[in-house]
């Protein structure tokens, strides 16, 4: 008898049993009555959607692209690709204005660094952002994220010789928030692999991982950012070099939602593309070492960003954050923050993202921490919003806790 | 006139007896459904599922193709909502002669029926899942069409034209005083009650099992069984419908429908006797997928939800006892010029396509009978949910903003998804996640379509049609069933056979993923809900 050895579908969608496991664990669907939940935006969805495209639902916008329905999928499902490839295929409304500024995180950054200290003080007043949620719909009770006047790219650019002296190299993929927002990240994550003998060096020429574009009904910019980028990473990695992120939204954009959402081709940059921990991590248990500070103290609460969940890689941060002597260190229950990028910034988002997110925040208070620690700056944002208390990426408090150069 | 007395009994109800009750009905007449089990059940509900344009038979048989245009184009109009107007290609494969393609067209157009030869590759275009290796195409007006809510709708509108209908009511014997047949006598499954009806006329339609039915009449006719098996998979993987340009033959028919997609048939000449239990064999699944595969190449490693087998009504011309000569047209016959029994019609033969132009033959006859002179309108008069424009158009007339789960239940309802509205927001919650079908529906279906058990819900609202197969809302629609009928002990048995009934369906084709799920459907029922 013929039979079938192997059935295929797109992201697996008739893998699914219909167990509801995402149902359950979907952050959203504990908030907001109006979305339909992973299962049913996703699998049961895509039949439909199939059978007429007129059966998409406008309410998948309020998928936050979490993927914890994917790692929680006993079945391999790609549940949050299955959704944001429906919104891709299917969404017929255009983008808000609001869309457009909000993906636009380079070029935000751009217009934005030479003016710097007035944009941050225009977005500290209440005025401001009065205007901008009745204007925009970008809601008032947000903070948004400071710009640096000078960017990360210029300060590595001036060291490039210096860089080069290390025996061991690394390329940076540093994302926009490095760039335009933080560039002490950078700093810091320089400060590290420097220490362990590692010179870093920027890619030819990196652009936005797209992700922002992605979810705000701008694929098509986002493919084009992806096509630059994985050119570019094509090349460090041509050469040898093992691309470090410091991100971990950028850097599961470009290793999972290239291919899968954006049809681009990345098989030749995948696997050298890490998150910084991951490659500090492996480096000191293979038997690297890092000159620890013995005078350093710190309670450190580490929350993994669902990306690094997506990724399998929290994990790696949690080892490398408990390898620093004077770290007391506690991991959080992993629960979404409900900022997930651009999502928490929308007025029609902000309630529930405040919602999905307290969970998390009543155990960062609990544990009462000197900082938290993680790997998204989205998340940070939020948490620091929501809760007071300073959030860190795992780099930076490595940094802190090695000597500088003799400084110390 | 007593309650147990009408103008007309229509035995049987598929598509043939639901469609002649509504034209009965439509012509003032006052007329009693009665079916063994429930609508729907047999060949009706076990085809593909196509509202044939007619290609398929326009060179053997013009004169069925265009019977099937001419009602192709009827109910296109009056049952826009159980029709999906996809269209059909013929395709040709390198291993098919071309030269038949030639033949083919000009059949159609002698028959009536637009047949476009186009480029294969346009044919890729509009059909991306069609066998790339074409060689030619022709486009024709195939549509799908949904037997049950087809038959449902007929069956609704005789309701609401007074018509009364007895489910679960199996005809024990016909009443005759000397050669005139005056009524029936009945045996009620559910409640085990005896009745008798009486009627000056009593057309059977019961399909293949006509031929009983004519027995007990005392009169003969020769049904010619024959099984044809299908397999469905849980996906659309084509749009258009998609067919073999060659002579008729196994498994050359793939046909899109609601969420899923069909692959048929095969064909075998059964005994009688098996008529009521028929099973897919594993030669007849090998058929299906390697033939499957020629049309639409993704079938071979799409995901299949169901084998299921149904019983073609064929009748022996009735000059030819023999049944050499087997006929798909239409039988209508006057047992009273044929064999002097005065007051039986029996109306078989014929397809899903021509069941309105069936009932309408029928319906002549028995008014031609009674004297009573009022023309056919169901070539004009839309069925209920039929009245009005596309899902989209009736969803926003309703509400404002429609949800996936209200857009999908008006492509469904049609027009009559208007009911479903309501303040309670309970009626909205999902019962049947797969096919988003909303508690409101299915309440509607327990209140106004006749259905009693989670198999005749099915029937009317694709519940536990969906990937899952019954293993999240057959509990969930068992509930509202008990909750109806005040009975939970009978539901558990409900639910037992209607799982088993699923499972029939999916243990031809056990392996891969439904086998999977079937097996997490055991945990759920057996272990969690200790059923």
């Amino acid at each position: 008898m013929q039979y079938q050895e192997y059935t295929q579908s797109e992201y697996n969608f008739e893998e699914c049993t219909k167990c509801t496991i995402c149902t359950a664990y979907c952050p959203v669907m504990q908030v907001n009555p109006l979305y339909p939940g992973p299962k049913q935006a996703g699998p049961d969805g895509e039949r439909l959607r199939l059978r007429d495209p007129g059966f998409f639902d406008a309410a998948l916008k309020y998928c936050l692209n979490c993927k914890r329905c994917e790692v929680y999928c006993p079945s391999e499902v790609k549940v949050a690709d299955l959704i944001q490839s429906a919104r891709i295929r299917y969404e017929r409304t255009p983008p808000k204005v609001r869309d457009y500024l909000l993906a636009s995180t380079d070029v935000m950054g751009k217009l934005a660094r030479p003016v710097a200290p007035i944009v941050n003080f225009a977005t500290r007043q209440q005025l401001t952002r009065t205007a901008m949620d009745v204007t925009l719909r970008i809601d008032r009770h947000r903070t948004f994220p400071e710009y640096s006047a000078r960017g990360f790219e210029g300060w590595l650019k001036r060291r490039k010789k210096e860089q080069a002296a290390f025996p061991e190299q690394v390329a940076y993929y540093h994302g926009c928030y490095v760039n335009y927002n933080y560039p002490q990240l950078g700093k810091d994550l320089v400060k590290v692999l420097n220490a362990m003998g590692v010179g870093v060096q920027l890619l030819e020429k990196e652009q936005c991982c797209g992700i922002a574009l992605i979810v705000n009904g701008q694929s098509a910019q986002a493919r084009k950012k992806a096509l630059h980028n994985v050119e570019s990473l094509g090349k460090a990695v041509e050469s040898g070099l093992k691309v470090v992120t410091t991100s971990s939204t950028c850097t599961l954009t470009i290793r999972d939602e290239y291919p899968s959402l954006l049809e681009v081709d990345n098989a030749a940059v995948r696997d050298s593309v890490l998150m910084a921990t991951r490659f500090i991590c492996e480096k000191l248990e293979q038997g690297a070492t890092l000159p620890f500070r013995n005078d350093f103290h710190k309670r450190i609460a580490y929350h993994t960003p669902c990306h690094m969940a997506r990724l399998g890689w929290g994990i790696f941060s949690q080892r490398l954050l408990q390898m620093i002597p004077g770290v007391e260190f506690t991991p959080l229950e992993q629960t979404c923050c409900g900022m997930a990028g651009t999502y928490g910034f929308k007025k029609e988002n902000y309630a529930n993202s405040q919602a999905i997110g307290a969970p998390l925040f009543d155990q960062i208070r609990a544990v009462n921490p000197d900082v938290v620690a993680c790997d998204c700056e989205t998340c940070k944002w939020q948490i620091e919003m929501s809760t007071g208390y300073k959030v860190e990426n795992p780099i930076s408090i490595l940094a802190e806790a090695i000597s500088d150069n003799g400084k110390d | 006139m007593k309650a147990n007395e009408f103008d007309v009994i229509i035995i049987g109800g598929g598509i043939t007896g639901a469609g002649t009750q509504r034209d009965c009905a439509m012509r003032g007449l006052r007329t009693l459904l009665v079916d063994r089990s429930d609508i729907a059940t047999g060949a009706t509900g076990r085809n593909h599922g196509l509202l044939h344009s007619g290609a398929r038979y326009a060179v053997n048989d013009p004169e069925s193709a265009a019977e099937c245009i001419r009602e192709n184009m009827i109910l296109r109009r009056v049952a826009a909502h159980c029709i999906d107007e996809n269209d059909g290609l013929f395709v040709t494969l390198p291993e098919d002669d071309l030269d038949y393609q030639k033949t083919f067209v000009q059949a159609c157009r002698n028959a009536g029926i637009r047949a476009d030869i186009i480029d294969p590759d346009l044919a890729r275009r509009l059909e991306p899942s069609v066998n790339p290796d074409i060689i030619g195409a022709v486009r024709v007006p195939d549509c799908s069409v949904d037997p049950f809510r087809l038959c449902a709708a007929n069956m609704l509108d005789a309701k609401l034209h007074g018509g009364q209908v007895r489910l679960q009511t199996e005809v024990t014997g016909i009443i005759r005083e000397g050669d005139t047949v005056k009524g029936i006598r009945t045996h009620n499954r559910n409640t085990g009650e005896d009745v008798e009806f009486y009627a000056p006329i009593v057309v059977n339609a019961g399909g293949v099992w006509g031929q009983e039915l004519a027995q007990i009449a005392g009169v003969k006719v020769g049904m010619f069984p024959a099984k044809g098996s299908l397999l469905i998979f849980a996906h659309r993987v084509n749009n258009m419908v998609i067919n073999r340009c060659r002579k008729p033959s196994n498994a050359d028919i793939l046909v899109p429908g609601d969420t899923v997609c069909i692959v048929g048939t095969t064909s075998s000449r059964i005994p009688l006797e098996e008529c009521r239990n028929v099973a897919v064999t594993p030669d007849e699944v090998t058929l299906l997928i390697t033939e499957g595969m020629k049309l639409a190449p993704r079938l071979a490693s799409t995901r299949i939800l169901r084998a299921y087998a149904g019983v073609r009504p064929l009748v022996s011309a009735d000059d030819d006892p023999s049944g050499r000569n087997i006929s798909r047209g239409i039988v209508c016959l006057d047992h009273e010029v044929r064999d002097g029994v005065k007051g039986l019609i029996t109306i078989t033969g014929g397809k899903l396509t021509s069941y309105r132009l069936m009932a309408e033959m029928a319906t002549d006859l028995v008014c031609k009978k009674l004297g009573v002179d009022k023309a056919c309108e169901t070539a004009t008069t839309p069925l209920p949910g039929s009245e009005e424009g596309s899902y989209e158009e009736v969803a926003k007339k309703i509400w404002e903003n429609p949800t996936t789960a209200q857009k999908v239940a008006a492509s469904r309802m049609g027009t009559r998804v208007s009911r479903m509205r309501s303040t309670d927001h309970r009626d909205e919650a999902l019962i049947c996640e797969c096919e988003q079908v909303s508690m409101g529906e299915i309440n509607l279906a327990i209140e106004r379509l006749e259905a009693s058990t989670l198999t005749d819900l099915r029937r009317r609202t694709r519940v536990g049609m969906g990937t899952c197969q019954g293993e999240f809302c057959a509990c969930r629609a068992a509930g509202l069933l008990a909750k109806a009928h005040g009975c939970i002990e009978k539901e558990r048995e409900d639910i037992d056979s209607f799982l088993q009934e699923r499972w029939k369906g999916n243990f031809p084709i056990g392996w891969g993923e439904t086998l999977r799920e079937a097996e997490y459907t055991q945990w759920v029922y057996k272990h969690v809900l200790g059923i």
